[in-house]
């Protein structure tokens, strides 16, 4: 069952590689067939975990190390999330790349990526989640350096030096890891408490090397590098590389080590968790700082990323049940809220030509409806209840309290700031000021702002935003998942 | 029928096959593309057959003419030799396929009969067991390998063959002098025999010496590589793969083979050592230099060193617990597979620009999606990243580099990976941009596009095959081979 949650991308990935250019309806066609069938299949196991029904694939790789794809609440979250927004961002890209050069290959990457994005997600033990996550390096590289022009060489090359020299580090800790234990399958509680005490400086270095390949994908400060430069990939494969891919895949990993691997009472005992947290809290505020000078939209949101990642992180570090919650329930948060503001930006630049901050005067009034869910999405960022953002930070703050780190509030409200200082004045300027005479570049789509393929996946993101944030108490909404995960997965045993 | 394919003599079908075509081919050009590729699909066919015997009643066994060592030439076929004989067999199909369309009409005359000559001297090598006919097969690999190299007829090929023939000579001819030492002082030359009766006496380290340095010589092991860029960048592209992955490969199986028959017995932790150390060096030193190439085949040959520096590292590593030969075997197979495919690709590239300037690489990832593809592969495979052979063989040597606390050599694998993933994808960023001169492209047969494409993807699919490769291999239990170790 994981294995046709992994092929319902996989295989039309390989189809659309090999069609024909003009083959525009056919590989539209397969792209949202691949995208639904995922989504009914991802919505059956959503219910059956939930119903503690067991879903696992297991594949032999080699002597006593097996492929393992396992459905458990903490996948899942990560699987609905890379899901429901592929099927959106599938759809964005549609119209986004209407006409423009070697789309079979676009769409191909693209399945691929979102291929390893699952696979990411439902891997079971350490290995199966380093041949995903170097699969998504590999398949991201060509969509990052679509344009093919130099400038998109160099920030693919960048990419890659980072990438790749954290996929070195994972292997090498990961190995190390299995010389030690025999084993590396995720367990609740984690797999190296048993061992001897002699191995404890040795596992401290793993927990380094581990971190360290993971925070190069999760941005984490100083390794975040390559993150502002991956912008001049096209808005779609941006949209998806800092909402659901590469980023979160880090996010992701440093959640499975902490809490699965080394279990998260033996990191705090290790002394791990306080400088993991300290490195998060000094993440956001650097993040949030460097935004502020930003004056070209995508890379002001791109610093945005690198401080909102960091939330997750940080919730994660704080190790305590609640702040676990807010931590884990901000990957999803983070990713619908950001995936808004990126389509946004793209419809901005499509649409008007609009790619400096300075440039966007008045330009709700040109195009209320975009800027309508930029709004909601910045005001998710900044952390204004209702939407989505909120949630995430009363937990993480709640979360800290518990644990006794009261300082981790300040970095909160010292990030929500910074974040007000940097997006609110887009808001005014946006909304307040008048527009200029005429704008960069303008597209005529006659009465509508833009596109409908462009106009409906931020609406709609935004809207769910909102809708996360305000039913945020019902079941099957993300907070109640993450609470479900926290009780079954991270806090079992207790 | 089941009875019939077991009681076939298929290693001799292996040697005599080819052999047999090859002469063929050279009385008959105008039918040789043809011939040829249809003895190296039969080829592939009957080293299946041998497949199925060694599966049905284990390690084969055959005195030619019914003279039995020490006197007549045994032949001797297990795991080992069927892992080998099976990557020369998918390699060859994919380079003849290649070749096919590669050649004008009268370079196609003069390599096939070499090239099926070599294949003949190949399956020989790995399927006789003494050191006199291991020598004799040696030789007739190196001498073919420098008549192909210089097929292209043009300077820079004489000279890279003329420099690889003296090299070759060099390796041969201590080996030779090694090979009479042995027998002078042990009176045999079958291995198993040697290895019943070898004494640590100094005319054993002398004779053990001369062998080694001569077989890495040929194995183009840091820093005796000094040949191998220079050849394996100017011959034709068919020839360079077939060079890169199993040429080179076919010294470093009697090296394997005499080790742990006759050195590793024989107390040769420091020579290990030694291998490691150079192995190291290779894989550091080729890595940087292939970095630094401008040109394309000579940043591939130059990735070639480096990778037969990584088959080396698992010397130090063999004599203890673990999982080093395993790795080594299988890093040797995938290398095979993906650093054809990426010749055969470079071949390509080539033919499609007319120049194989890295920098000038004129937006060929749209031009030659299925050239590029398997380049890409065969990079995934070479840089160790999974799914793919490379990877498997990757893991368990540095698990097992690990798990023994050799820190420098686990480091190495590391670095070498990294710089690898460097060299590669230096081409395939250079695949997505227009270059400042653009050119009219040439035409590339589909077939030899997807000659590479096949050998790539046969180098990722090794990924997922591990299990059962060490199976086959175990038979015979070489090297404690295909049993699980603790």
């Amino acid at each position: 069952m994981p294995l046709l949650v992994v092929a319902s991308s996989l295989l039309p990935g390989l189809f659309i590689f090999a069609l024909a250019e003009d083959r525009v309806r056919t590989r539209t066609l397969l792209n949202m067939t691949g995208a639904v069938v995922k989504l009914v299949l991802v919505g059956w196991i959503l219910w059956g975990v939930f119903h503690e029904h067991h879903y696992e694939t297991r594949i032999p790789l080699l002597y006593d190390l097996e492929i393992v794809l396992r459905a458990g609440p903490l996948s899942l979250l990560f699987v609905t999330l890379s899901t429901i927004l592929w099927l959106v961002t599938t759809v964005y890209a549609i119209g986004y790349l209407e006409g423009v050069p070697h789309r079979s290959r676009f769409f191909g990457f693209f399945s691929l990526c979102v291929t390893a994005t699952v696979g990411v997600a439902l891997s079971g033990n350490l290995i199966t989640f380093l041949l995903f996550y170097e699969l998504l390096t590999l398949s991201t590289y060509p969509l990052l350096v679509h344009r093919g022009t130099e400038e998109a060489r160099k920030a693919g090359q960048t990419y890659l030096v980072y990438t790749l020299a954290g996929g070195a580090l994972l292997l090498f800790g990961t190995v190390w890891l299995y010389t030690l234990t025999g084993t590396l399958e995720f367990t609740p509680r984690g797999i190296v408490d048993s061992l001897d005490s002699a191995h404890h400086p040795a596992l401290v270095v793993i927990f380094v090397l581990l971190i360290g390949g993971l925070g190069v994908k999760a941005a984490l400060v100083p390794l975040h590098g390559w993150l502002p430069q991956a912008m001049v990939a096209p808005a779609p494969v941006s949209a998806l590389l800092h909402a659901v891919a590469v980023v979160k895949a880090g996010a992701f990993g440093i959640v499975r080590v902490v809490y699965e691997v080394f279990g998260v009472e033996f990191s705090t005992l290790l002394g791990l968790t306080t400088p993991l947290m300290w490195l998060a809290a000094f993440t956001i505020i650097y993040g949030s700082l460097r935004a502020l000078y930003q004056d070209d939209l995508k890379r002001r949101l791109a610093f945005s990323t690198v401080s909102q990642v960091s939330y997750i992180t940080l919730g994660v570090a704080v190790a305590g049940p609640i702040a676990a919650i807010g931590g884990v329930v901000h990957l999803v948060h983070q990713g619908v809220m950001k995936i808004t503001l990126f389509f946004c930006a793209g419809n901005l630049a499509e649409t008007l030509g609009i790619h400096k901050i300075s440039e966007m005067n008045g330009v709700g009034r040109r195009m209320p409806w975009t800027m309508a869910a930029f709004t909601v999405g910045a005001f998710g960022m900044i952390g204004a209840p209702p939407v989505a953002g909120f949630i995430s930070k009363w937990y993480i703050g709640l979360g800290a309290l518990d644990a006794g780190q009261d300082w981790v509030v300040l970095v909160l409200a010292g990030s929500s700031l910074l974040n007000a200082a940097y997006f609110l004045p887009i808001l005014h300027a946006a909304w307040f000021r008048a527009p200029p005479a005429r704008w960069p570049k303008e597209h005529d789509f006659g009465r509508k702002e833009t596109a409908w393929a462009l106009l409906l996946p931020p609406v709609l993101t935004a809207a769910m935003a909102l809708a996360i944030g305000l039913l945020a108490t019902l079941p099957f909404s993300p907070l109640a998942w993450s609470r479900l995960i926290a009780a079954r997965e991270f806090y079992q045993a207790w | 029928m089941d009875g019939l394919v077991t009681q076939l003599p298929w290693a001799i079908i292996l040697i005599l096959l080819p052999l047999a075509a090859g002469m063929a081919c050279f009385v008959a050009p105008r039918i040789a593309g043809a011939l040829g590729l249809l003895s190296v699909v039969a080829v592939l066919l009957a080293t299946l057959g041998l497949g199925l015997q060694l599966a049905s009643a284990g390690v084969y066994r055959h005195s030619i003419g019914g003279w039995g060592a020490p006197l007549g030439i045994e032949l001797y076929a297990d795991g080992l030799s069927l892992l080998m004989l099976g990557i020369t067999a998918l390699v060859g199909i994919g380079v003849s396929l290649y070749a096919g369309a590669y050649f004008t009409r009268e370079q196609a005359g003069r390599f096939w009969p070499v090239w099926l000559f070599l294949l003949a001297a190949l399956n020989g090598l790995f399927l006789v067991d003494d050191v006199f006919n291991l020598y004799v097969c040696l030789e007739l690999i190196g001498l073919s390998a420098v008549s192909l190299t210089a097929l292209a007829g043009t300077t820079a090929a004489l000279a890279g063959a003329m420099r690889y023939l003296l090299a070759t000579l060099l390796g041969s001819l201590l080996y030779l002098l090694g090979v009479a030492l042995l027998y002078h002082t042990f009176g045999t030359v079958d291995i198993s025999l040697l290895a019943g009766r070898v004494t640590p006496l100094p005319a054993l380290w002398a004779a053990l010496g001369l062998m080694g340095a001569g077989l890495i010589l040929k194995t183009a092991l840091f820093p005796f590589h000094f040949w191998l860029p220079a050849a394996h960048g100017s011959a034709p592209a068919p020839v360079s793969a077939v060079l890169s992955a199993l040429v080179v490969k076919g010294s470093f199986y009697i090296l394997l083979r005499l080790w742990i028959e006759l050195y590793a017995p024989a107390g040769g932790q420091s020579a290990g050592l030694l291998f490691g150390v150079l192995g190291s060096a290779a894989v550091l030193w080729g890595s940087i230099q292939a970095l630094r190439q401008a040109r394309l085949k000579l940043m591939v040959a130059y990735s070639t060193v480096a990778q037969i520096g990584y088959l080396f590292l698992a010397f130090p590593l063999g004599g203890a617990a673990g999982y080093a030969w395993q790795g080594a075997l299988y890093l040797l197979v995938s290398h095979a597979l993906a650093k054809s495919a990426m010749f055969l690709a470079a071949g390509n590239l080539l033919r499609f620009g007319g120049h194989e300037r890295i920098a000038h690489l004129d937006r060929v990832v749209q031009r030659l999606p299925l050239t590029v593809g398997a380049f890409a592969m065969a990079g995934v495979s070479i840089m160790g990243l999974p799914p793919s052979g490379g990877f498997i063989g990757k893991w368990l040597l540095l698990q097992t580099a690990l798990s023994q606390g050799q820190w420098m050599l686990a480091l190495v694998m590391v670095l070498g990976s990294v710089l690898a993933a460097a060299y590669v994808f230096r081409v395939l960023g250079h695949a997505f941009t227009a270059a400042a001169v653009p050119h009219d492209p040439i035409a590339v047969p589909l077939r030899m596009e997807w000659a590479a494409v096949l050998l790539a993807a046969g180098s990722i699919v090794l990924g997922l095959l591990a299990v059962p490769l060490f199976t086959l291999a175990g038979i015979g239990g070489f090297a404690g081979m295909g049993a699980s170790l603790p």
